[in-house]
């Protein structure tokens, strides 16, 4: 097997190192390090961090190929620092049988450019009313440890109860999309002050909290533990945090773009803003990196939502929600959280590789940097400054709100078990 | 240089007196014999509607065809908000046969924002209505009906509506007329005051510039004109309130309510009126009531509008005003 | 004071002043009565801004020499301008027609400078959205030349050749707070 070098890498943002890879593995990591055989990366002071791990990514496939594929939402991951990526259930099919997460599973291996965790539906259909195989899926070659029926919420308080119990019998974790239905009932944005003069449906927060608050009730009443998907107000943190001072095992993610964006944005009408849950207040970006930074919130997670053009090139109702996210979001991470002293790149690869590997159960993911763990590996140049060109994204979709924006950040290079997936910012 | 109408809250006061002041000019013309200005002439106008609504269509159809100008009306009716594609494709098709406006009028809010803004179309847009957002023309005609009765014809040329204490009663919430009447009678320096039940109120109307009351008779004898908005009677449905009884109970104008209005304030509806609900006939038949006068003042406006916008090389309203300000 | 009062007050000169302006429409009123036979049924229209005044002031001039109330009015002729294109929509002026009307009526326009004759197109052409005049007739404070049309005035209050470099500026009492006519020369020349 062929020995990579990487010289003067800054691990987790420490003082430069170098990291021998030998094969699958780290074989060593120290300082002056040579190896005749190596092929060598100078680092040159870039950051290196363990690869990077997405609980929450859409991959469209099967169904929805137009707007993206395993291959090339893989390859976006590839892109984005990410060595392994949880996709979606609510496919075409839907992923609630051992057929369709196997399916998946297996077209990640065979492209080999980030490794493919399935996410299995908690109800046939993601119609909320009867349980999926759940068991059938874990015990597939994908091997199912989070269930989400996410893009709806498993609203059903039984069925939600049905659900956190029966995971237990193999580990798994539901995964919930918090939305109270009935409030949100034509939702197209943050209910507020700007969706008031806008004109467009309100999707209030407590829609959100009301759902999140029941959840963690119910997993404290039956001893089970549940992950919140992509919450998104104030209110949200402050049910997590006392949820947590209960000892109540409750996750939570947070997207990049509720980390950078509010509702101002939708005052454009541009749907490239449209996402669910929506864009909320300056309010609730600062209280979500707060609780991302003191815990409350355990990882970040993209909400990768790739949409082809013309679901956006619309008018504001008539367009899909979501944002395409994997691409973007360690620059948004760095902006939001690094860039501010909120949190050192040490916390970045807890609550982006760490966590949500553990969440999940991603084996040979979210692993120290250190001698004898698996080669998956992300090298950023923290220094670099650059306006976002969704033209060059690996994704088929370019759903992102940030074309033209600065972001700081670029990953130059990922290596998925040793193997390069990402060089000098070129997919391999 | 914006060369559209899409919100009320983009009108500076001198844009909205210069639009009323016009106005006035254009209502002379309905006087005369010939009813007919050659000023938009070679200039194509299409009416593109997405939503039924024949009272504003034909309100711009004659304002289009009193000034002359080239009229398309393009109905694309039935059509919901599922079939977002079509409003690009359907107003680049009416570019493409030189269409210099478009008037659009949408179901969906800011679908003509979209559309001045997007890059699609190059001509000028003018919103006649979208969603539950604005309806500025609307907004103009109300303005226009309230400085003539409140101010007068020829005395309020060149005036605001400074200290005029307006409240508007209704389904605020679904309403893009109180969204366009509150941001251009504060433009305007009157007083606005939204009266409603608390549910077809919106959140984040903390925001805009006018006090609400959930109590109409307290605020009837000390206004000058009040203004009663349409309610559906599906709303009930949605449990906005309980009965269509309780809610004319408590915010229909009947004839005792309007003797608690002083003696020189009018009662406005824009239309189309649902008797027995908002507003009782015995009111809506009154002298008072100046419902008809609005639909004569509609094609005023819109020959006012549409002239300041298309009547030059340049338009005439200089939308310096952005929504931060407001 | 208004804005034009002082415009090229240094270089421009008085070719009228007020007794002038006042003698002068005198005599149209008498040239009107003499060839309308009486001036029984004329109307008198001015062009927004200063044709308004002189229309009102030939009114009262008329109604001394005739002893009889003359119909005064104006007609706005924004809207018939045929260089609506070449610059943003103005703001328009009034249109005020006697409550006679104008049928069958001799009608008689009133402005204040004759130049190029387009705004006396514009204002036929107004006129004709209006009614149908027995005929129409002008009359204007200054003739300065330079028309770009077969059109001309019937009754002139004063002659004056101009080139094209100068202007023209008719100033009076109920607009700019003074009766004059000043002849200066075009800005940037």
């Amino acid at each position: 097997m062929s020995k990579i070098l990487i010289r003067g890498a800054k691990v987790l943002g420490g003082e430069p190192q170098d990291v021998l890879i030998d094969g699958e593995t780290i074989a060593e990591v120290g300082t002056g390090l040579s190896a005749e055989d190596a092929e060598i990366v100078e680092a040159g002071g870039k950051v290196l961090l363990p690869g990077l791990v997405d609980l929450h990514t859409h991959l469209r496939e099967p169904g929805r190929e137009d707007s993206e594929t395993v291959l090339t939402g893989t390859r976006a991951a590839a892109s984005g620092g990410y060595t392994a990526v949880f996709a979606m259930a609510n496919t075409f099919p839907v992923a609630d049988t051992a057929g369709v997460v196997e399916q998946v599973w297996r077209l990640g291996k065979e492209h080999g450019y980030c490794d493919v965790q399935p996410i299995g539906a908690v109800t046939v259909g993601l119609e909320g009313r009867k349980l999926a195989e759940l068991g059938a899926m874990h015990e597939s070659a994908a091997g199912v440890t989070v269930f989400s029926d996410d893009g709806k919420c498993v609203d059903d308080a039984v069925i939600m109860r049905r659900a956190l119990e029966y995971v237990k019998a193999f580990g798994g974790v539901v995964a919930q999309h918090a939305q109270e239905p009935r409030l949100t009932e034509g939702a197209q944005m943050n209910e507020g002050v700007v969706s008031a003069e806008l004109g467009l449906g309100g999707w209030p927060a407590v829609a959100e909290e009301s759902v999140i608050a029941r959840d963690v009730l119910l997993a404290e009443h039956v001893g089970s533990r549940v992950h919140i998907c992509h919450l998104s107000t104030a209110g949200s943190v402050e049910i997590v945090r006392w949820a947590k001072s209960r000892g109540i095992r409750v996750t939570a993610e947070v997207t990049p773009h509720h980390l950078l964006l509010t509702d101002e944005l939708v005052r454009t009408y541009n749907p490239v803003y449209k996402v669910n849950p929506p864009l909320r207040t300056e309010r609730d970006v600062r209280a979500l990196r707060e609780a991302l930074a003191d815990g409350t919130i355990d990882i970040v997670a993209t909400d990768h939502a790739p949409h082809p053009h013309e679901d956006k090139d619309c008018e504001w109702a008539a367009a899909a929600m979501g944002m395409v996210g994997l691409e973007t979001a360690l620059s948004v991470v760095q902006e939001t959280m690094v860039d501010t002293g909120l949190l050192d790149w040490a916390g970045v690869a807890d609550r982006m590789s760490f966590k949500p590997a553990q969440i999940g159960q991603a084996t040979g993911h979210g692993r120290p940097v250190s001698a004898g763990e698996p080669a998956n590996l992300t090298l950023v140049d923290t220094a670099y400054r650059g306006q976002v060109d969704p033209a060059g994204f690996a994704s088929r979709s370019r759903n992102t709100p940030y074309q033209g924006r600065e972001l700081p950040g670029r990953v130059t290079h990922t290596w998925l078990r040793g193997k390069a997936t990402l060089v000098d910012g070129k997919l391999t | 240089m914006q060369r559209h109408l899409i919100s009320a809250a983009d009108l500076t006061r001198d844009d909205a007196v210069l639009i009323l002041d016009t106005a006035e000019e254009m209502a002379r013309v309905a006087d005369r014999p010939i009813k007919k200005l050659p000023t938009l002439r070679g200039r194509t106008i299409v009416n593109l509607f997405f939503e039924d609504s024949t009272r504003t269509r034909i309100s711009f159809e004659a304002a289009e065809k009193r000034l002359s100008a080239d009229v398309i009306n393009f109905s694309a009716k039935g059509s919901s908000v599922s079939k977002g594609e079509s409003l690009k494709d359907t107003a680049q098709t009416l570019e493409a046969m030189g269409v210099d406006a478009v008037v659009i009028r949408h179901g969906a809010s800011g679908a003509p924002y979209r559309l001045a803004n997007s890059g699609w179309i190059d001509a000028a847009v003018v919103n006649a209505g979208d969603g539950t957002h604005q309806h500025p023309t609307q907004a103009l005609l109300d303005a226009f009906t309230m400085r003539r009765r409140l101010v007068g014809r020829d005395a309020g040329l060149g005036q605001d509506l400074s200290g005029r204490r307006i409240t508007i009663v209704g389904d605020v919430l679904h309403s893009r007329v109180a969204r366009s009447n509150v941001d251009l009678l504060h433009t305007l320096g009157a007083e606005v005051t939204l009266v409603a039940p608390p549910t077809l109120l919106p959140v984040g109307i903390e925001s805009w510039p006018c006090s609400v009351s959930y109590d109409l008779d307290s605020t009837l004898p000390k206004c000058d004109a009040v203004m009663m908005l349409r309610v559906q009677r599906e709303r009930m449905n949605a449990a906005f309130f309980p009965t269509e009884r309780e809610y004319s109970r408590r915010y229909g104008l009947d004839g005792d309510r309007m003797a608690k209005l002083p003696e020189h304030a009018i009662v406005m509806h824009p239309g189309p009126m649902v008797r027995g609900m908002e507003i009782t006939a015995e009111v809506a038949d009154s002298d008072r009531c100046t419902a008809v006068e609005q639909v004569a003042n509609g094609v005023s406006i819109r020959m006012a509008v549409l002239y300041l916008l298309l009547g030059g090389n340049e338009p005439a309203l200089t939308h310096a005003r952005t929504t931060e300000e407001k | 004071m208004d804005k034009h009062a002082n415009l090229h007050a240094s270089d421009a000169r008085p070719v009228l002043e007020g007794p002038d302006i006042a003698r002068v429409l005198t005599r149209i009123a008498h040239e009107i009565v003499e060839r309308a036979k009486g001036a029984d049924d004329v109307v008198l229209l001015g062009i927004p801004t200063r044709g308004v005044f002189l229309a009102q002031r030939l009114a009262v001039k008329l109604q001394q020499v005739t002893d009889r109330k003359v119909p005064v009015g104006s007609l706005d002729i924004t809207m018939y301008r045929d260089d609506l294109r070449l610059h943003p929509p103005r703001a328009l002026a009034r249109t005020e027609i006697p409550g006679d009307g104008v049928d069958g009526k001799l009608v008689v326009l009133v402005d204040d400078v004759l130049f190029s004759g387009r705004t006396i197109r514009a204002a036929l052409d107004a006129l004709n959205d209006i009614g149908r005049p027995r005929a129409v007739q002008l009359a204007v404070l200054v003739d300065r030349g330079h028309r770009e049309l077969p059109i001309r005035a019937d009754y002139v209050g004063k002659n004056l050749p101009t080139s094209l470099r100068e202007t023209v500026k008719v100033q009076l009492t109920e607009e700019d707070g003074r009766d004059t006519v000043l002849l200066g020369v075009k800005a940037g020349q």
